[in-house]
């Protein structure tokens, strides 16, 4: 089974989607990506899912956060990213979690899911449940 | 104005840094807002007389209200609610963040002055600012804010602007999403989707800010604070209700409005940290209002509810960013 990685600012919005995923009883791995880049890289070893948010606005840039456009610089951990699921807020507009269209156009990887804010108890059991099975379809196809 | 009390400012300035940034959110946000400055004039609104003339009475009628209602809540927050936050602030850089956001408050509230001018009469606009003196429930909800921000509890003032910033604001920008929806007063709609979207920042970053502050308090007083929010947003809500009924009853619109009042009412909570109140059968907004809203925001990104068979590889977007090195 694949693991995720994710990237949450210190508002820790994401980071609290994540936790309530709990993806560990599932055995899947859970990686975060260092909030700053004095707090070190990470590299990943085996093929995951990114998960991000968008930050505001769309115009000028920075829609994807610096560090994971560090992280995915890297292009062994960028070989293994196998799909992106995105946070945002619609009050964006056309750049509502445009992070998720960046990645997957870039990366040649599939988009599957985008969901807003902290997210709702549907979008927790969707990802969760929708994860489980994306692993295991990656893995007959890869047998 | 008589005053009420003694004038509350920060009792000592330092000279602000912005070589040493204690938090990096405020720095961020600073970069964020000014990113997204703009200025009604910028917008093409008298491209809507055409359409505006299209309109009913009872149709004009609701959308010269809405807009005053809006005026108020934008002129509230810009000369007293960003400004209540300022003797809070922790960091020197978070009070510049405060008077960013209390300026472009009052960018949003002379931009419906821009649209007044351009599509009615001088007579048409002093009746709509005499009818928003007059409603009971625009003038209760800015009694509930206003009495907050004039309170002594640093993290309620958050509480209670984070509910003006992503909830109080939505009664009203329904109706220019209702109209964008229909093909109509486009460029209106345009310029309150600016609105909307600086409101999303200033609401995430005062919601983040009370965050913080909740995070130095016990466990007892967390619990406390969570409480006196969802009594709050319920109090808040009510009022809405009556408030939406009697903007949009006459068209029709009332449920339809109160969709979009919980869709929003969740995210205000989200933004304070909290998860949403509301199920997912009460908060499913009109889709074409979620479309004007957000023409990104439909299902092609939700592989995990269909078949599996055909993933969406993501639209290529030209982005400014520089430091990508593939």
């Amino acid at each position: 089974m694949g693991s995720l990685v994710y990237f949450s600012s210190v508002s820790e919005n994401t980071h609290r989607f994540v936790q309530r995923l709990d993806l560990e009883e599932l055995g899947m791995p859970v990686h975060r990506i260092p909030l700053r880049p004095a707090d070190g890289f990470l590299t990943v070893d085996e093929p995951y899912v990114l998960m991000v948010p968008t930050y505001g606005g769309g115009n000028e840039g920075g829609s994807v956060p610096r560090q994971v456009r560090r992280f995915l610089g890297d292009a062994h951990n960028r070989s293994l990213i196998r799909g992106v699921i995105a946070a945002g807020n619609t009050n964006f507009g056309a750049a509502y979690c445009i992070a998720g269209d960046i990645i997957s156009a870039k990366c040649q990887v599939p988009y599957l899911y985008a969901f807003e804010l902290l997210g709702t108890a549907e979008d927790a059991q969707r990802v969760r449940d929708g994860l489980g099975r994306f692993w295991q379809r990656q893995s007959l196809i890869s047998a | 104005m008589a005053p009420t009390g003694q004038l509350k400012l920060i009792d000592r300035v330092s000279a602000i840094n912005w070589n040493r940034v204690q938090d990096d959110k405020d720095l961020e946000v600073w970069d964020r807002l000014v990113g997204n400055f703009w200025l009604p004039e910028k917008v093409p609104v008298s491209n809507d007389i055409q359409s505006w003339n299209t309109l009913s009475d009872a149709e004009k009628l609701m959308t010269t209200r809405v807009f005053t209602g809006l005026t108020l809540l934008d002129t509230i927050q810009g000369t007293v609610g960003a400004v209540s936050l300022i003797p809070d602030a922790i960091t020197p850089h978070e009070e510049a963040v405060y008077t960013n956001i209390a300026f472009m408050e009052s960018v949003h509230a002379k931009s419906y002055s821009s649209i007044f001018s351009t599509l009615i009469s001088t007579k048409e606009i002093d009746e709509a600012f005499a009818w928003s003196e007059e409603n009971p429930y625009l003038q209760r909800k800015a009694e509930i804010v206003l009495d907050y921000y004039r309170g002594d509890d640093p993290l309620k003032r958050k509480v209670a602007s984070t509910m003006l910033e992503s909830f109080l604001f939505y009664s009203g920008f329904y109706a220019p999403m209702y109209w964008s929806s229909r093909a109509k007063l486009t460029n209106t709609a345009d310029l309150i989707r600016l609105i909307i979207r600086d409101e999303a920042v200033h609401g995430y970053y005062i919601g983040y800010k009370f965050q913080k502050g909740l995070a130095q308090l016990g466990s007892t007083e967390q619990d406390e604070m969570k409480a006196y929010t969802f009594e709050l947003l319920f109090e808040l809500y009510e009022n809405e209700v009556e408030y939406t009924d009697a903007l949009y009853g006459e068209l029709g619109l009332t449920e339809d409005v109160k969709k979009f009042l919980r869709y929003n009412a969740n995210k205000a909570l989200m933004n304070l940290g909290y998860e949403g109140l509301f199920p997912k059968d009460e908060t499913d907004v009109n889709p074409a209002i979620l479309a004007a809203l957000s023409p990104n925001a439909d299902e092609n990104h939700d592989f995990f509810s269909g078949s599996g068979s055909s993933y969406v590889i993501g639209k290529a977007v030209h982005t400014e960013d520089d430091d990508w090195d593939f």
